[in-house]
């Protein structure tokens, strides 16, 4: 820790904890890698691909919900001169909650997935990358607002 | 994020509308018979599910009609399946569980606990049971091991001297003389039977009025192709085999998972009870009892109930879907029917013409169905008239299951012989004088 470095008053100014972060780092490649098996699956018609997705989609849940319990974290220890991470904490809610009805879809046999599988893993991905986004804008400690 | 957010809330509510369960008004009445009624095809987020719950007989028994009655005449067997009367009399009792599936999805694993709970927990017999009743007093009194060390066995089928096998993997066959209560020696294996994954592993089998072929019943590797169509080789069919050389060829297609089979009496004709495929909704798809006419193509996966287009398979075949024929008759959404015997004058009055069929009981539906052995009666070489129940009682009034009848097989002195693989018991049922 060094004092040298200023920190200017912002929004959103809630430093992750290095485990928080690295959970966090990791949706936004899983939940891309179950759109990317979707796409392939919708492409192809070959169901390993499918299964491919259902697995990838468990993994990102797992780190999503951990995740969101570390942005319920963040929003009890916020200082509120800093602002809270709100939009963080309702952003990876939401991406969770999309994910499981995703799961749900995925589990249906076959082309019965489709193209609603489809349809969420794109909106997951947009979720996932949105919640990452401003999960790690935090980190910009010092940095122009 | 405000847009984002209201898609997300219409998105989550649009999919949890379609969780309810819209197509149970369809009549059960109405899907029984030749011409069912076939509702749309609904499925919401989850399955519907009720699995059964098992408890003990104590001192209840199954329920039959009056002027018939009905013993337990062996127990503690290790899951009981398909039966088979020799010519003495003797009854022979394939045990077992089959099935190497792996677990390719985390569906797997969540929908195998379920289904479990509803099942026997006992290890897997792999051998047949013989029981004899030597001064024909009704019961059972000598039991013995007949055969063991085989792999999950099912179908049954005589043939002179010959006793035939169907084992989840292949069909074997012992030498047999009238009386012998233990085989004499090691199973010969005629051919081997489709056995990669084994989703649907139980192999049904007769054999021909002349003795020179056997059928045997291929269940489908999967509920609609999820396992892939590369394991759907040679699966959801009947076999005919030469019963000497072993020498085989697809009998009928598109039967997706034929669990038992039988020859109409004073015919040549194959009939076979279907197991058809689940999470179309409640009462989706019918199983059926039908005619097995060769060399026709019965729909699995491409339609369901001649030509309903299950869009759910990837790529579709419409060419296969326009050939696909009509089964005979329907025996209800998700009974799954496990047996199948046609009667004879001895079991007496409304019973004796006609299949007895023994239905294992519904897990993809609200409001629990089969669980019974129902009789289907015939009239010249067809079937004539709603089934009649003949087994019930297995479901009790109190929800609780306390047994499931798979096997059924007419015992020509008149008796209907019901295997029952939760309670892991053999039921007779026979008329009062």
């Amino acid at each position: 820790m060094t004092s040298a470095v200023a920190r200017s008053p912002g929004p959103a100014l809630y430093p992750l904890h290095p485990l928080h972060a690295f959970v966090l780092a990791g949706i936004v490649p899983l939940f891309i890698g179950v759109l990317l098996n979707d796409y392939a699956y919708w492409s192809s018609y070959v169901l390993q691909w499918k299964n491919f997705a259902s697995w990838m989609l468990i993994g990102a849940l797992v780190f999503n919900g951990l995740a969101w319990l570390g942005s319920i974290v963040s929003l009890v220890r916020a200082d509120e001169r800093m602002g809270t991470p709100l939009a963080y904490f309702l952003l990876l809610l939401a991406t969770f909650v999309l994910g499981v009805i995703n799961s749900l879809i995925h589990a249906k046999d076959v082309w019965a997935s489709m193209p609603a599988g489809l349809v969420v893993s794109v909106i997951t991905v947009i979720l996932a990358c949105a919640a990452t986004w401003i999960g790690l804008a935090s980190w910009r400690i010092g940095g122009a607002k | 994020m405000k847009p984002v957010k209201i898609l997300s809330i219409a998105l989550v509510a649009a999919l949890l509308s379609a969780c309810g369960e819209n197509n149970n008004n369809v009549d059960d009445a109405a899907q029984l018979g030749p011409d069912p009624t076939l509702p749309e095809i609904q499925r919401g987020l989850l399955p519907t599910l009720k699995i059964a719950e098992p408890a003990d007989w104590d001192d209840r028994q199954p329920i039959v009609p009056s002027n018939y009655e009905i013993t337990a005449i062996a127990t503690d067997l290790n899951i009981p399946r398909q039966t088979l009367i020799l010519p003495n009399g003797d009854i022979l009792v394939a045990e077992g569980r089959g099935g190497n599936a792996a677990k390719l999805r985390p569906k797997d694993f969540i929908a195998g606990y379920f289904k479990r709970k509803g099942n026997t927990a006992v290890e897997s017999g792999d051998r047949l049971t013989l029981l004899r009743d030597s001064d024909d007093d009704g019961i059972y009194e000598t039991r013995t091991v007949f055969a063991e060390n085989l792999n999950a066995p099912y179908g049954l089928a005589l043939i002179n001297d010959q006793l035939y096998v169907a084992n989840q993997d292949a069909v074997m066959q012992f030498d047999y003389q009238p009386g012998q209560t233990t085989a004499s020696g090691l199973p010969r294996k005629l051919t081997d039977l489709p056995s990669e994954v084994n989703h649907h592993w139980t192999k049904s089998m007769t054999a021909s009025p002349d003795g020179r072929f056997l059928y045997v019943g291929i269940g489908s590797n999967s509920n609609i192709t999820e396992n892939g169509l590369e394991v759907e080789q040679n699966r959801a069919r009947v076999w005919e085999i030469d019963a000497k050389s072993g020498a085989h060829r697809p009998y009928a297609t598109g039967l997706r998972n034929p669990t038992a089979l039988d020859i109409l009496p004073g015919t040549d004709q194959l009939w076979a009870v279907i197991n058809e495929r689940d999470e179309l909704g409640p009462r989706l798809v019918p199983d059926y009892l039908t005619s097995v006419q060769e060399g026709e193509f019965y729909g699995w996966p491409y339609s369901y109930w001649g030509q309903n287009v299950d869009a759910r398979v990837k790529p579709q075949q419409p060419d296969l879907v326009a050939a696909a024929v009509t089964p005979d008759y329907s025996l209800g959404s998700h009974k799954a029917p496990l047996g199948l015997a046609f009667s004879t004058a001895t079991m007496g009055g409304k019973f004796s013409e006609g299949a007895f069929i023994g239905e294992h009981g519904s897990w993809n539906r609200s409001d629990p169905a089969g669980y019974k052995v129902v009789f289907v009666p015939f009239s010249n070489g067809k079937p004539d008239g709603d089934p009649l129940d003949f087994v019930t009682g297995f479901q009790g009034e109190d929800g609780k299951t306390r047994g499931r009848p798979v096997g059924v097989t007419v015992d020509p002195k008149g008796a209907l012989i019901v295997a029952d693989d939760l309670s892991n018991t053999i039921w007779r049922v026979t008329p009062t004088q």
